[in-house]
């Protein structure tokens, strides 16, 4: 079903191990991350059996739509071996510019997002024309992201464009809109960057790049593309997410950098290698979103304490992976 | 000529420079007016920067992914129980003291038993204890408005000759941590682990107990620090530490650490501290507004390392 997750370090499976074994553990770690999005899922079941409905979904996962695009977006980079410490501070700039100049001049609002996405590829250039540390570079611009946030919208408000917030209040039939726009996402990406030719082009950049060049393909092209990619997807997670809350303030998306980064290795990615995973990205994000905060509310878990359950749902879900893991070799 | 050159080629000598060139921008826009007391806020500033910053540093040396990003919860955490150990009284000073770096250890002690215990990449550890330690600081230090004895609140804004202590201290500080790392075995340890830790294993370097003590090193500066700062600004809150995460991997990279690992830089920690601080002087005084500050401070950030460069590839 989910054969690309799957992948796992050559070096760490002895050829000696039975190959049944081994193959059934690397099942079960592909599975992970939608086995720990439906343990929490059964927890909420438990805990409340009435938050298991059409209208329960959608209030539960109701920042899921933003928290998964950004997962994907911070996916992108760190195909590439790279992080992205300015995703936060992006979403909530896309934020203000779509509660700002998207609705009030769209022509320019259009622009500037696509200018900001120009940017991130413009980034991948110079990251990799001069072998510069990412985590720097973007550290760097999440400064530069939150300043122009606040230049935008110097004080929380401004209105999401109408046609946006019509689309982000879909509600299609059976199926939440939350869950369906997971499923479009991760099957879109899933495609381009597992099914297409390119889309392994660009997961060697991370996995071997002086392979790729010595093939013949331009690095300095897979960086800028991987890059651009995180762009677009940071905007769409940016209009997303004020489709949803409708008005901006500069610091909405500063969670969303450790949540993002956090998204993409629970969904069984790792920082290198070019091993990520989109469907699992995404199944991280949601489970993330989930655990957040209704499960830690229908638990009783007072407000001081949601915080660290969400590290430790982090860290159990990683050390089940580690168990597994274990059981590979 | 020679010794100009290989002077030049030190990289913790450009943090310097740019610290230098801010200052005196500063100074030319104000006409000469307060040039003095800028140095003496910068240092007692930088001082808080570049205690963070050498413990980051030795752990981002360790190599690709090491990285502690639960200094600000472990800023908090320990300032607060610093603050609660002190109550007020100045005889309980160093007990006060001791009770932050032991907290500050723990913190890293635990950090680093997350990695090796669940073989979690270390970004990924220290941020989901981040979490539990914020937590706890949030309930352990609840509504509390918790303020520094009168003593410690004195010491830590202590001048002699327009010089903070603390900033003479720290440079002690900075000296010993400079040597450890380039005359003892731990820091020759921690640079070996960080170019190959395959080799430095094969070589002998008890890899595990390194990096133990560097997570645990990072951790102790850490509650030290949420101590100084609590004292310095009169009070423990939540979020006192919270733009050290981001400050302190900024100072250790510009200063001329590799973030790839096994080549790390202590007086560059110290110029990039005080560049930093500089700036943010510098911004505040041309008068520019709070979202321009941000973005210049980034697009400096950017600029330096560009123009500091990459490291060539090696592998």
């Amino acid at each position: 079903m989910l054969p690309d997750m799957t992948a796992i370090t050559p070096g760490t499976l002895p050829k000696s191990s039975p190959r049944g074994t081994a193959a059934r553990a690397r099942l079960l770690r592909g599975l992970l991350p939608a086995l720990s999005l439906a343990l929490v899922l059964m927890a909420i079941a438990w805990l409340n059996p009435r938050a298991i409905s059409y209208f329960g979904f959608n209030l539960m996962l109701n920042l899921a739509i933003p928290i998964a695009l950004a997962t994907v977006a911070q996916m992108f980079v760190i195909a590439g071996n790279e992080l992205d410490l300015s995703i936060g501070t992006f979403v909530g700039f896309v934020g203000c510019v779509t509660a700002t100049w998207l609705r009030d001049a769209p022509l320019i609002g259009i622009l500037v997002l696509l200018g900001s996405i120009g940017v991130y590829a413009l980034l991948g250039a110079l990251i990799h024309l001069r072998n510069l540390p990412s985590i720097v570079v973007t550290l760097g611009m999440s400064f530069v992201w939150q300043g122009l946030a606040i230049l935008v919208l110097p004080k929380p408000g401004g209105k999401a464009p109408d046609w946006l917030l019509s689309i982000m209040s879909f509600k299609p039939p059976y199926i939440p809109f939350p869950i369906l726009a997971a499923l479009i996402i991760a099957a879109i990406v899933h495609f381009g960057l597992m099914r297409t030719s390119y889309g392994v082009i660009l997961r060697g950049s991370g996995g071997n790049a002086a392979a790729l060049r010595r093939a013949g393909w331009s690095l300095l092209k897979t960086k800028i593309v991987l890059f651009a990619l995180t762009g677009l997807f940071g905007v769409l997670s940016g209009m997303a997410l004020i489709g949803i809350t409708t008005s901006a303030d500069a610091n909405i998306g500063n969670g969303y950098t450790l949540l993002s980064i956090a998204g993409v290795i629970l969904g069984g990615g790792e920082f290198v290698g070019g091993r990520v995973s989109p469907i699992g990205a995404v199944l991280g994000a949601l489970t993330l979103a989930l655990a957040a905060s209704p499960l830690l509310t229908f638990m009783h878990i007072p407000p001081d304490w949601q915080v660290a359950a969400n590290g430790a749902i982090l860290i159990i879900v990683l050390a089940a992976r580690v168990l597994i893991s274990r059981r590979e070799r | 000529m020679t010794s100009v050159r290989t002077l030049l080629e030190k990289p913790w000598l450009w943090s310097f420079v740019g610290a230098l060139v801010v200052w005196l921008a500063t100074v030319a826009f104000t006409g000469g007016y307060g040039a003095g007391g800028m140095v003496t806020a910068a240092l007692s500033l930088a001082v808080f920067t570049v205690i963070v910053g050498v413990g980051q540093m030795f752990v981002i040396t360790l190599g690709p992914g090491n990285v502690d990003l639960s200094l600000p919860a472990n800023i908090g955490l320990a300032s607060a129980v610093a603050m609660k150990v002190m109550g007020g009284s100045d005889s309980m000073i160093v007990v006060g003291l001791l009770a932050a770096l032991a907290t500050g250890a723990a913190i890293g002690a635990i950090n680093y038993l997350l990695i090796w215990a669940l073989r979690i990449p270390p970004i990924i550890a220290t941020l989901s204890a981040s979490f539990i330690i914020q937590s706890v600081d949030i309930s352990y230090g609840r509504g509390l408005q918790i303020k520094p004895p009168p003593g410690f609140a004195d010491f830590t804004n202590w001048q002699v000759l327009g010089i903070p202590v603390l900033a003479m201290l720290t440079v002690v500080f900075t000296i010993g941590a400079a040597l450890a790392l380039q005359r003892m075995i731990f820091g020759r340890s921690v640079l070996a682990i960080g170019q190959n830790i395959r080799a430095a294993w094969l070589a002998g370097v008890h890899v595990g107990r390194i990096r133990f003590l560097t997570y645990t090193l990072c951790g102790a500066l850490g509650g030290i620090d949420g101590a100084l700062l609590a004292g310095y600004f009169r009070g423990a809150n939540v979020d006192i530490g919270n733009e050290y995460l981001l400050a302190s991997i900024a100072v250790v990279v510009i200063g001329g650490t590799s973030v790839a690992g096994g080549k790390a830089n202590v007086p560059g920690v110290w110029g990039a501290g005080l560049f930093l601080v500089l700036l943010l002087t510098m911004l505040n005084t041309f008068g520019v507004s709070a979202g321009v500050r941000l973005v210049l401070t980034g697009l400096i950030i950017v600029g330096v390392i560009t123009a500091a460069g990459g490291e060539k590839a090696v592998r």
